[in-house]
């Protein structure tokens, strides 16, 4: 019960701090002059006739040959009313205005097409950098201040401390360019579980994984070898077990108490992905979605998009806190 | 008992009738929190080795800008992608500004008649290997590869330019090429290289001798049939004209053009001549130049100027409004706290880039820097506060300070002189290194082109990896230099940072042995 009412005090929060940096988004974007980019062969009419509909301006004026001399814009609460009342109601996020390619189509549907990509890339990463992490997080652990440990030790600053824009480019020019193993960018349609699409992924999967590789076994190495120095260890070990059986039982159950919950907030980032690798590879993601409607000004998708990176970032950190209380008896947080 | 009652007064005797007494003095020096933290430091060898490279690498920010006669803005079109060359190395096949190329007959010739005409070898020391494949083999040398070009020059700048070629015996101007002889595809029309023999509907195929050589041909008129031609200093054979056929001839140098003359002159030459007053002796490039003909060494230790200048402001103006807000909250706390603690909360969780992107959209294009500078700030200063509070925290009933407020210290000193001093080891450590973390960043931003601040005599390093990854397949050292820098940077400062963190953490004092 007391887990329940914690949860639910840090969901509220949650939603709150979402709330309120959504309305300021919201606010400072509605005070920007209103992009409007009338094409060749358009009725410029059409155009404002298409903003008036969508509650963006008002009370047009034209003049004698029909064209437009002004607007109004419509008060920025009444805007947020409509806008809200579209995305509750008919699940309407706006549609895209100044991009060339999603000219005039609904927001939320490109949205979603854009997804699997970055979700498959950071999923891929996430299946081989964790295992792999968490392994040699445990060799390292069980070989300490050996040369083993050593080696792995080097291995693991040098790629933590490499900036994702180096690894991505050292990669792509080793596997792409000079080896020639996988296409120089990720390929385009939407085969997504094809071989071919697959390779064509897996330099940017590398990139990302060898990074969270690294991480993992830093994070295993260091909380392992804290539990194994506990006296319950060594209460196991007196007791019989052998050193493999205390170390899978005891002290790796122990330590995943910590590691668990960064696995789990990798998992619900998955979704965010990385920006650089994104453009870097050209992946047909969100990222490169998020930075076209920055650079073009598209407020819809912007706001959407922030929504989307913020409520990823949101709950990531909360899941963390949550998960402890769920998997370690020990911490029940709320309780009295 | 007796014997005590009768001990002689004089039996008495002062021990020391003059001296004071005095705990003995330590004969060591005592070491104080930061001589200590000093020392531990000293003993972690990785983070000495860290500390010396990013002293290196602000050295080379600092110093290398002033070494260079060249400067961000400046951009040549003939050097572009040059290859990094150095003039120690000059005679190895090693950071010579050379690459191995294998090209057809048509492209090698066409390189290999450069050094033959000029002597500035295109194709390095004219050594080439044939192969099976009819290919040639040989390495290119970057620098000489513009070979000459066509310009255009008002009569004065080519007196002067005549002037230089006699004071210094150095030939800038070659014998030019009648239009009817150039390569037709307008490509090449304007390719002063083809100075030989071409056919073709084109005419870009090139004619070869008996010898498989080119033939020239150059523009020749006969001794006093032509006098409108300006200039017939000659520095290549037949200075004073050539015999054929029992006739005097002479070479054409410049063609009479509306604005004046066009001449054919090799670009090297040009360019020490064009450059003789600004302290370039020569083209050099010690890292070579980027797509667009920058030198990138300059350009690399300016990014990097402008982002530890940048970095260490930003961190300066985030401790000390962090610093500031937390001990507000921390040393009120109650509800001034709850609320002030609402709000960092709040700005902690918006994406960095929500706020750069509604930044630069409300404050437009002009002023990239200080969009930058308040995004970083806008995210940067919650993390101080955050430690200065929970050094409040701990600090403000301690005993010391309670004896403060009982001798009427005012809350303003209480805050800055009592409890303050006692964050502030943490705070300088934070600060330091969230440095590179904000290099990074920055680079991130330039990187994908959100935030663009090359501009002027302004780069940025991920400006820079940006323009070299899409030049990637031909010339990787644009893109080598400025990920050296970044990835030698990240890492001195993350060995560098675990010594602090390990030197400034009272708790492991000692634990070394």
């Amino acid at each position: 019960m007391y887990m329940f009412k914690y949860v639910m005090k840090r969901l509220g929060l949650m939603l709150l701090s979402f709330s309120v940096i959504m309305l300021i988004c919201f606010v400072l974007i509605k005070l920007l002059p209103i992009v409007v980019t009338v094409q060749a062969g358009e009725d410029a009419r059409i155009v404002y006739a298409q903003l008036e509909a969508r509650g963006y301006i008002q009370n047009i004026q034209y003049d004698a040959n029909g064209l437009v001399t002004g607007y109004e814009r419509v008060p920025i609460l009444t805007q947020l009313f409509i806008y809200l009342k579209r995305i509750f109601v008919y699940g309407d996020f706006g549609i895209g205005v100044t991009m060339a390619d999603y000219r005039n189509q609904p927001v939320w549907d490109i949205f979603l097409e854009k997804l699997p990509p970055t979700i498959l890339i950071n999923i891929y990463s996430s299946l081989i950098g964790v295992p792999i992490g968490i392994g040699l997080g445990i060799f390292a652990a069980l070989k300490k201040n050996k040369w083993q440990d050593q080696i792995i030790s080097t291995v693991v600053i040098l790629l933590i401390s490499l900036p994702s824009i180096v690894l991505g480019l050292v990669i792509q020019y080793v596997f792409c360019y000079k080896l020639d193993w996988f296409p120089l960018t990720m390929l385009s349609g939407y085969d997504y579980f094809s071989w071919e699409m697959f390779r064509s992924m897996l330099p940017a999967v590398l990139s990302l994984c060898l990074g969270s590789i690294a991480g993992y076994t830093r994070f295993t190495r260091a909380e392992l070898t804290e539990v194994l120095t506990g006296e319950f260890m060594l209460l196991a070990r007196t007791k019989g077990l052998t050193r493999g059986q205390a170390t899978f039982r005891h002290a790796l159950r122990n330590a995943m108490v910590v590691i668990f919950p960064s696995i789990l907030s990798e998992f619900i980032s998955v979704l965010s992905g990385s920006l650089i690798i994104e453009s870097m590879f050209s992946i047909p993601g969100v990222g490169g979605l998020y930075i076209q409607s920055i650079n073009a000004q598209d407020y819809d998708f912007f706001m959407l998009l922030s929504g989307f990176y913020c409520l990823v970032g949101l709950a990531a950190g909360i899941v963390v806190d949550i998960s402890y209380g769920f998997i370690d008896p020990r911490i029940r947080m709320g309780a009295k | 008992m007796e014997q005590v009652k009768s001990i002689p007064k004089e039996k008495f005797q002062f021990t020391s009738k003059n001296d004071t007494f005095h705990d003995a003095k330590p004969k060591t020096k005592p070491i104080g929190y930061f001589r200590d933290a000093f020392n531990r430091f000293c003993k972690n060898k990785g983070s000495v080795v860290g500390a010396v490279i990013i002293l290196a690498l602000i050295l080379f920010a600092i110093i290398a800008p002033f070494c260079t006669p060249y400067s961000v803005s400046y951009k040549d079109t003939y050097f572009r992608e040059t290859l990094p060359k150095s003039t120690l190395f000059a005679n190895t096949n090693f950071w010579d500004g050379c690459s191995v190329k294998e090209a057809g007959k048509a492209r090698f010739k066409y390189l290999y008649a450069m050094g033959e005409e000029t002597g500035h070898n295109a194709v390095k020391n004219q050594k080439y290997e044939l192969l099976d494949s009819g290919m040639y083999k040989f390495r290119e040398d970057s620098y000489y590869s513009a070979g000459c070009i066509y310009r255009n020059f008002t009569m004065e700048e080519y007196a002067r330019l005549t002037a230089y070629q006699d004071e210094t015996g150095i030939q800038v101007i070659y014998p030019t090429v009648r239009v009817a002889d150039r390569p037709k595809a307008s490509q090449d029309a304007e390719d002063a290289n083809y100075y030989f023999k071409t056919e073709g509907t084109t005419r870009t195929r090139i004619v070869y001798d008996e010898n498989d050589n080119v033939i020239p041909v150059y523009w020749t008129y006969k001794a006093g049939e032509d006098d409108s031609y300006p200039y017939n200093s000659l520095r290549i054979e037949g200075e004073n004209g050539f015999e054929k056929d029992g006739e005097t001839y002479f070479y054409a140098y410049a063609r009479p053009v509306p604005t004046g003359v066009q001449c054919r002159i090799n670009y090297y030459e040009y360019y020490v001549y064009n450059h003789r007053n600004d302290g370039i002796k020569k083209p050099l490039f010690l890292f070579g130049t980027t797509g667009d003909g920058q030198d990138i060494l300059t350009c690399l230790a300016s990014g990097a100027r402008f982002s530890f200048i940048f970095a260490i402001a930003v961190a300066i103006v985030n401790m000390a409004v962090g610093a500031i807000y937390g001990a507000v909250e921390g040393y009120y706390g109650g509800k001034i706290d709850l609320v002030m603690e609402r709000v960092s909360d709040i700005l902690s969780a918006v994406p960095m880039m929500i706020i750069i992107t509604l930044l630069k959209l409300h404050m437009g294009a002009s002023s990239q820097i200080l969009v930058l500078f308040l995004a970083f700030f806008l995210t940067g200063w919650i993390g101080m506060a955050g430690s200065t509070r929970m050094q409040f925290y701990r600090f403000k009933n301690r005993e010391y300070v309670l004896a403060a407020r009982t001798l009427g210290a005012s809350d303003a000193r209480l805050m800055f002189k009592h409890i303050f001093p006692n964050a502030l080891g943490t705070l300088v450590t934070g600060s330091a290194l969230v440095i590179p973390s904000m290099i990074y960043s920055e680079t991130n931003l330039s990187y994908l082109g959100i935030i663009n601040l090359s501009s002027g005599n302004i780069t940025s390093v991920g400006t820079l990896i940006a323009g070299g990854q899409a030049l990637m397949e031909t010339s990787p050292h644009i893109a080598l230099f400025p990920s050296i820098f970044l990835a030698l940077l990240m890492l001195s400062f993350n060995l560098f940072g675990n010594g602090l963190r390990d030197a400034f953490n009272p708790s492991l004092r000692g634990t070394e042995g």
